[in-house]
């Protein structure tokens, strides 16, 4: 089926460069296939030619079966509309594609991850190390005959744990009884472990021209530090008290989502997705049900649509207190902001926790519908809530935050990046609109039924700190607006398109669905092959893509307000690593 | 605070002395006056973390239990809540910080991750539990676990503490401590207590594949 892919550029690319570029005329796919040598002109041409500015996922995928690796590069404008997918296809054997970074920067830590994880040089990449996992892991392991410790069978369910009255567990099947596995003939005696010196020797030192010797000095943030949100490690390069370069380290909250997701079953997906950006949980389930009912080809009824709407907008509100709460946390306003926020967050969870049965991981989207209507009373204390409790709340922290001095002066100017270097960068969400980028894809890229409401994209056009902070609490307004609307035409009706299945049919083919989340834009792209499991299931994590800014706004900033930069990105570290 | 709390039965105060005097023996006064400070760090992993702050809110509101005192530095802490998931990359960080924490320490192994691997237990970087290295006090089910339950936790972890007895408390017993040792990343990752096992496994894994007979098919799963 064709999706988001456009014909009319299409056409044009490949009349442009006709040697190099293909259809990709595989069934259920869509966009082109392009020669790998080529690629870097194509995409220029892309870029600059015909308007293609955002890079808005790259991922990679092995046909093993083909003996193929394949890049999927999504290409969107910043001015909306439907995107362009361009695939380019390598050998096993010798995976080596050109980099991307020298066009787009967003490409950075996208590369490093295929890298890691599927084993695709990148040719040109400036800093081409593992990044979730650590240098010196054995293997990639989102390949698929690579097999972790505690591999049971290809794909669930798995045999083993059918009831048959035999129960049996993986631990006792390895031979040291734990996760664990070594390359064969290691010896950990005369193993050389690998040293940082590539993360430390690639950070950049300036040429001090003053007469006083000083030093620059090499200072660890994390993982294990209160401003980080959670385990996240920056390296940071410090002249004085200003930051001469920063490099983020992550991957110590890699729980391989990709890898047991491509072992479940479509559905065992949905709970997973909760786990991701675990503040935001019904967010994640809109991106992820989006992406399969792509494929599938079903719709949700009427009221479905709008209680997602409901349940993504009432996320929103709840993130954007969080975030702007622990921003003050790092301010050093230390946990009355938070106090504040939190007590909205309960409220809001209560909702949660009636009509889906869980507070935090709410599991409650399905494909085509939902998985239970509201229970009897829940309707009411929604109305009380978004027509009365947070509008009044929002404008009460405004009034406390907004014009504080403090606030003014520690966050105005600070950590600022260009409208340029934040598309380049493949920055989304508030930290693009605070730079003056007004995309959105409630607007830019309409989904569910966003296009029926009444409300303005938040935007702003320093790119600094306050404007963050800013866009998040005007876009707090703009949720509540949407709220108030979809609960005031929330219609009667059945909640599930079809029967509800435990296992659902999902044509082969590809796809890739989208959504505005709280932190930006939430991508899955999803393989199907028919087959009751995904072939290929690929988050595009908004936390992850929007810290390649981070180096970009804390440069020649003090060391201080690293802490605050960080903060006001709003990284949720369960999607940042996955 | 009650006297009574701590008040042995069988010794009889004057009537105008009672709710100020309380007769009770050392053990009890200091267990009674540990249980009611412990000092969490502030140290969190993944999704129960944000229910660990929750649990810290106003509405579940720990300080009742005088909790809430969280405490960045593991220097100043007395319990650590492994709240999420456990990841070899971050193990050895973990170890190093209860190493650094002073005695008597407490862990809580907060939620299905923290305690065995929970959903994500088959991933290739995750640690089955955090006890596989550390010793824990508490384990407290759910993905994530409600403030309730990690208060019911607290409270499990206060009457833990109101059964030990000075006399015999390792950290009053003669000589140090011995630290965990702190596991390292190699291929995968490695416990410098099991060296031997994993050489003798790799060893012996290459000699079955060397002397493979092909005429044998491989018994799978």
């Amino acid at each position: 089926m064709i999706d988001q892919t456009t014909i009319v550029p299409a056409h044009r690319l490949v009349q442009r460069f006709p040697q190099w570029v293909a259809a990709d005329e595989r069934p259920g796919y869509s966009g082109f296939l392009v020669n790998p040598e080529h690629l870097v002109e194509i995409v220029r041409s892309l870029r600059d030619e015909m308007g293609y500015d955002y890079l808005s996922s790259i991922t990679g995928v092995d046909y093993l079966p083909e003996g193929k690796l394949e890049v999927v590069y999504h290409f969107y404008k910043t001015t909306g509309g439907s995107g362009l997918n361009l695939k380019v296809q390598v050998s096993r054997k010798e995976a080596v594609v050109p980099s991307l970074v020298p066009l787009y920067s967003g490409a950075n830590f996208q590369e490093r991850e295929i890298w890691d994880l599927l084993g695709i040089h990148f040719v040109g990449h400036p800093d081409l190390r593992r990044i979730l996992t650590w240098e010196g892991f054995h293997g990639h392991p989102l390949r698929k005959d690579w097999k972790e410790p505690f591999f049971e069978e290809e794909t669930k369910p798995f045999k083993s744990r059918w009831p048959e009255g035999q129960v049996q567990r993986i631990e006792d099947k390895n031979p040291f009884k734990d996760n664990l596995q070594y390359p064969n003939e290691f010896d950990p005696e005369t193993w050389i472990p690998h040293s940082e010196e590539l993360l430390y020797s690639g950070l950049k030192k300036i040429k001090k021209t003053d007469d006083l010797h000083t030093d620059q000095v090499i200072i660890n943030l994390g993982p294990q530090h209160p401003s980080t949100h959670g385990v996240f490690r920056m390296v940071v390069v410090m002249d004085g008290e200003t930051i001469v370069d920063l490099r983020p380290v992550m991957g110590y909250l890699h729980r391989n989502h990709e890898k047991i997701a491509e072992r479940n079953t479509f559905l065992q997906n949905m709970p997973f997705t909760d786990r991701l950006d675990y503040i935001c949980s019904m967010s994640n389930n809109f991106g992820y049900a989006l992406a399969v009912e792509k494929l599938m080809g079903v719709k949700p009824p009427e009221r479905a649509e709008y209680i997602r709407v409901i349940m993504a907008e009432l996320t929103r509100v709840m993130n954007h207190f969080i975030a702007v709460g622990f921003l003050l946390n790092d301010l050093g306003a230390f946990f009355t902001p938070v106090l504040y926020a939190l007590e909205e967050r309960e409220l809001i969870l209560d909702v949660f926790e009636e009509v889906s049965g869980s507070r935090m991981m709410c599991n409650y989207f399905r494909f085509g519908g939902l998985a239970r209507d509201f229970p009897e009373g829940s309707e009411e204390k929604m109305r009380r809530l978004v027509f009365d409790r947070l509008p009044r709340k929002i404008d009460e922290m405004d009034e406390f935050l907004t014009k504080n001095d403090i606030i003014l002066g520690r966050c105005e100017g600070v950590g600022v990046i260009t409208a340029e270097q934040a598309i380049a960068n493949s920055a989304s969400g508030p930290v693009l609109r605070a730079s003056g980028v007004p995309y959105d894809l409630r607007r830019a890229d309409p989904y569910s039924i966003y296009d029926r409401f009444d409300f303005d994209v938040a935007v702003r056009f320093h790119g600094d700190i306050y404007d963050r902070y800013l866009v998040r609490m005007d876009e707090m307004r703009q949720s509540v607006r949407i709220l108030q609307q979809a609960v005031r035409d929330l219609p009667k009706g059945p909640i599930m398109s079809g029967k509800p299945q435990y296992q659902v049919r999902v044509p082969a083919g590809e796809s890739y669905g989208r959504v505005e989340g709280p932190k930006g834009e939430l991508g899955f792209y999803v393989i199907s092959t028919g087959k009751p499991n995904p072939w290929r299931y690929h988050v595009r994590a908004p936390s992850l893509i929007n810290l390649t800014s981070l180096a970009d706004m804390s440069r020649n900033e003090k060391i201080a307000d690293v802490v605050t930069i960080l903060g006001s990105i709003d990284i949720v570290l369960g999607e940042v690593d996955r | 605070m009650g006297s009574k709390e701590i008040h042995l039965p069988g010794y009889d105060v004057p009537a105008e002395m009672q709710g100020q005097v309380a007769i009770t023996t050392l053990d009890k006064i200091y267990n009674w006056s540990r249980k009611n400070s412990i000092w969490p760090m502030m140290f969190g992993l993944a999704c129960c973390a944000i229910e660990m702050i929750g649990a810290a809110a106003s509405r579940y509101d720990i300080s009742r239990f005088g909790m809430e005192v969280m405490r960045p530095s593991p220097r100043q802490s007395d319990l650590m809540i492994v709240s999420g998931t456990v990841t070899k990359k971050m193990i050895p960080q973990i170890v190093r910080l209860y190493n650094q924490m002073p005695e008597p320490r407490y862990v809580i192994a907060m939620g299905a991750c923290a305690s065995g691997g929970g959903p994500f237990k088959e991933g290739y970087t995750v640690v089955s539990g955090v006890d596989k290295f550390i010793p824990v006090d508490v384990y407290i089910p759910g993905c994530p676990p409600t403030p309730q339950a990690l208060i019911h936790g607290f409270l499990a972890l206060m009457k833990k503490i109101e059964r030990e007895s000075i006399k015999e408390v390792a950290w009053y017993k003669k000589g140090e401590s011995e630290p965990v040792p702190v596991p390292v990343l190699g291929p995968d990752l490695m416990d410098l207590r099991k060296f031997e096992l994993i050489r003798e496994v790799t060893h012996r894994v290459s000699e079955v594949e060397e002397n493979f007979n092909p005429e044998k098919p491989e018994v799978e799963g």
